[in-house]
């Protein structure tokens, strides 16, 4: 490691020499730092790493994940990795739908004023404030579609002159429209009552009971489904 | 969100790996014609794991010298985490006054955990008699980055038999048949129950799921998300948490678990991360959910693993009298990412591979079945990188193969990959490369504990008052898990677990509470001293530690 190129980052103010080539919470490890808070799962699916840049001679505010985004000479940084915003409980199935419920929950949306700050502070590159326009129109399909990427990292939240906190009106949304557009398959429902009715009772006994080679034997002759191409709709 | 710089760059590759990129090219049509090589036979399969899958190297495994599975082979990180004194000296913690009493405690906060506290309370436990205890936050865990999917046989020509020989024969007949088939048979219970609760699966235009294979399934039964299928369960499943009101206290792990007089598990002593206070629980029924041991980097491997999965639950059962099983098998997922190096070891999911993307070496020859069994699939990953010498070797010297990820717009229509791969698609534009255009590099990476705590069909483990489901526990899997069978497994076993804590929760609730003791902690720290363990190492590990070594020889403990 001794070659390894090295670059001058700014952790919280403070100046630190790491390599280059790697993200940003590699580097805060490489100078020290051992996390307990802001590190999770360290592949982008978790939202624990929320950070915030700005590059050298830059005005502007960059909204990233530490584990996914590279360092870069001079970068200032801090990560925010807690997002103190409240969230409205509910009961799932005594919400209807077809009323603006996303609206009774979090009032707060009414007060977007479209400045589209939240949209550039996502680091999932989601376009946050199209889905709190749809969540104000009650429309739940179009919330679910465009938050789906969410990962709550609460950047977005964070960054709201309205204080809107659109990572749980986005959570809301996503089950709203799964009970009410997108209902349970038919087949779904007729496998559990082939279940509850006991109809693979025998089948599944014999298999319990049989031998390890009769095992090997019926592995060995499956016949693998073949696959078939067909449009998606979610 | 600014990119990154790419120097020398060419669309992410440097000009080595571009040449080998376009022998994958120049082979593309004939390779989509010609369609996939056929899977192996079951002799081929057993010469490719005994010669190439890290498994079956027996110097990399040493016979645990200590408690209830004591001659167990296990790999040298696990024996020596069990071979190692606790971070407390039991003796100094003050038991005669829990700091929290509670019905249930549940020690974890990501899949299983969740499932099972949902459960108690359908089970009828008040939610405020439920305590969730984790040691990073609700919803880090393994279960949030699942990418491809969840296993469940709930179409024809599918049945919960076919699902049972798949599970069955992919873990080499070694898996408790009666946890397999609970898994099995559960399997449509479970998507029904995240139906209710507003699980977004993917669906095709009548209205039927979306499902495709995955390695060593004979079926189409792995539903998706997208590839954020873990990521969408597991936030439902917490805000259902939060909905219905379960109490969590986050960055407090425990560190030991605490037995009453009469030998039943009590409880458990926490470690409250940013205070560093210890904090006594006492509890009727305890359920570990802890999760897997990914960051123990099992022979140096890379892993796909959360920061947090590190075994603690294992050491704490295992000290407390739970034995093992399967401990000498370790799930690596067959494609790792091998480039950029700033996310080396993260998951490319199967789902690349069951939508068409196949595996090529540095010739741009296919060499494997794309969807054999993990194990499988991973053994002739390394065999071509390192047996036949056709790997792709990368700027910081790790070898991989190509993932032809191109091959999946051309079979199913272009979008389609950034449509059901958004999170694939992501992860590698972030840093300069179109995986839609060009291949992705890949190589074995650390993935699954496919052993654990042994439990029986009810989630219980040994121990009386212990129930245990998720990665911490062994036996669903035997040697070997298949893909989309881990978000189903913590789903049926959280659930059993769940219910049968709170099942003995309820019959507990009558006798009076003995005293909490940490005996056990004290028998088996004389376990280690008889057994000449000596050694400063202590455990439950906690969290990693990926500071450089310089760094911390010069710490200082001055504050």
């Amino acid at each position: 490691m001794a070659d390894e190129k090295l670059t001058q980052i700014y952790i919280m103010g403070k100046a630190y020499d790491v390599p280059v080539g790697v993200t940003i919470m590699d580097a805060m490890e490489y100078a020290g730092y051992r996390f307990i808070r802001g590190a999770g799962c360290r592949s982008g699916f978790c939202g624990a790493c929320g950070t915030v840049y700005r590059k050298a001679g830059e005005y502007r505010l960059e909204f990233v994940l530490a584990c996914q985004e590279m360092v870069e000479e001079g970068m200032h940084l801090t990560q925010l990795p807690f997002t103190p915003a409240p969230r409205s409980d509910y009961v799932l199935n005594e919400l209807d739908p077809r009323e603006n419920v996303l609206l009774q929950h979090y009032p707060e949306i009414a007060r977007c004023v479209s400045c589209n700050t939240c949209t550039k502070a996502c680091p999932q590159e989601i376009e946050v404030m199209d889905y709190i326009q749809a969540a104000l129109r009650g429309d739940v399909a179009k919330v679910a579609e465009l938050s789906f990427d969410c990962i709550a990292c609460g950047l977005c939240a964070m960054r709201c002159p309205a204080d809107i906190k659109h990572y749980h009106v986005g959570q809301m949304g996503r089950r709203l429209h799964s009970i009410a557009n997108s209902p349970m398959p038919d087949h779904l429902t007729e496998r559990i009552a082939q279940l509850e009715g006991g109809t693979f009772d025998n089948e599944m006994n014999a298999l319990a009971g049989a031998s390890l080679d009769d095992l090997k034997t019926k592995y060995a002759e499956r016949v693998i489904e073949k696959a078939v191409t067909e449009e998606v709709t979610t | 969100m600014t990119g990154p710089e790419f120097a020398g760059l060419k669309d992410g590759y440097p000009d080595h790996m571009r040449a080998s990129i376009a022998k994958v090219e120049a082979t593309r049509a004939r390779r989509l014609k010609e369609g996939t090589l056929a899977p192996m036979s079951a002799e081929a399969r057993a010469e490719i794991l005994e010669n190439w899958h890290p498994d079956y190297k027996a110097d990399q495994k040493r016979e645990v010298a200590v408690g209830p599975s004591k001659g167990a082979r296990m790999p040298h990180e696990v024996a020596d985490l069990l071979e190692a004194y606790p971070a407390v000296d039991p003796s100094t913690i003050d038991l005669s006054k829990p700091d929290l009493d509670v019905s249930i405690l549940i020690l974890g906060g990501g899949g299983a955990a969740s499932v099972a506290a949902l459960h108690a309370v359908e089970e009828g436990i008040a939610p405020s008699d439920i305590l969730m205890v984790t040691k990073l936050r609700h919803g880090d865990c393994n279960s949030v980055m699942a990418q491809g999917g969840i296993q469940a046989a709930d179409r024809e020509p599918d049945s919960p038999a076919i699902h049972y020989l798949d599970v069955l024969g992919g873990g080499h007949y070694t898996n408790k048949p009666e946890l397999v088939r609970a898994l099995v048979e559960d399997g449509p219970r479970m998507i029904e129950w995240h139906e209710r609760l507003g699980v977004l699966y993917d669906k095709l235009n009548d209205g039927t799921y979306l499902e495709a294979h995955g390695g060593g399934t004979s079926r189409m039964r792995m539903h998706s998300a997208k590839d954020y299928t873990g990521l969408e369960i597991m936030r439902v499943l917490k805000d259902e948490v939060l909905n219905v009101g379960i109490p969590t206290i986050e960055f407090a792990p425990a560190i030991d678990l605490l037995l009453d007089e009469a030998g039943n598990t009590a409880g458990a002593v926490l470690f409250n991360l940013e205070t560093e206070e210890q904090v006594v629980v006492r509890a009727r029924a305890t359920v570990l959910a802890t999760g897997g041991f990914g960051r123990l980097h099992i022979q140096g491997f890379e892993t796909s693993n959360h920061y947090g999965a590190t075994a603690d639950g294992l050491v704490m059962a295992y000290r407390a009298g739970a034995g093992l099983i399967d401990m000498d098998s370790v799930q690596y997922h067959p494609t790792g990412v091998a480039y950029p190096a700033a996310i080396l070891g993260q998951l490319a999911t199967e789902k690349l591979r069951n939508q068409g993307a196949e595996p090529v070496d540095s010739e741009g020859e296919s060499f494997v079945y794309p969807l054999e069994p993990r194990d499988v699939e991973s053994a002739a990953i390394i065999r071509q990188c390192y047996g036949e010498d056709r790997g792709v070797e990368t700027p910081s010297g790790i070898r991989g193969v190509w993932l032809d990820t191109p091959m999946i717009d051309e079979i199913h229509g272009p979008g389609t990959l950034k449509s059901r791969l958004a999170a694939m698609w992501m992860m590698w534009h972030r840093h300069g490369i179109d995986i839609t255009k060009d291949p992705a590099l890949v190589f074995p990476t650390l993935h699954y504990q496919n052993g654990g705590v042994e439990i029986d069909a009810e989630g219980r483990t040994a121990i009386p008052g212990l129930f245990a489901g998720g990665e911490v526990a062994g036996g669903v899997h035997g040697k070997n898990r298949l893909m989309g069978n881990s978000l189903l497994d913590y789903n049926v076993f959280g659930r059993r677990a769940g219910i049968s804590a709170a099942r003995w929760a309820k019959e507990q609730a009558s006798s009076g509470s003995s005293g909490l003791s940490l005996k056990h902690v004290e028998d088996y720290v004389e376990e280690l001293k008889s057994a000449g363990v000596g050694t400063d190492r202590t455990a439950p590990m906690i969290l990693p530690d990926y500071r450089r070594e310089v760094v911390i020889a010069r710490r200082l403990d001055a504050l």
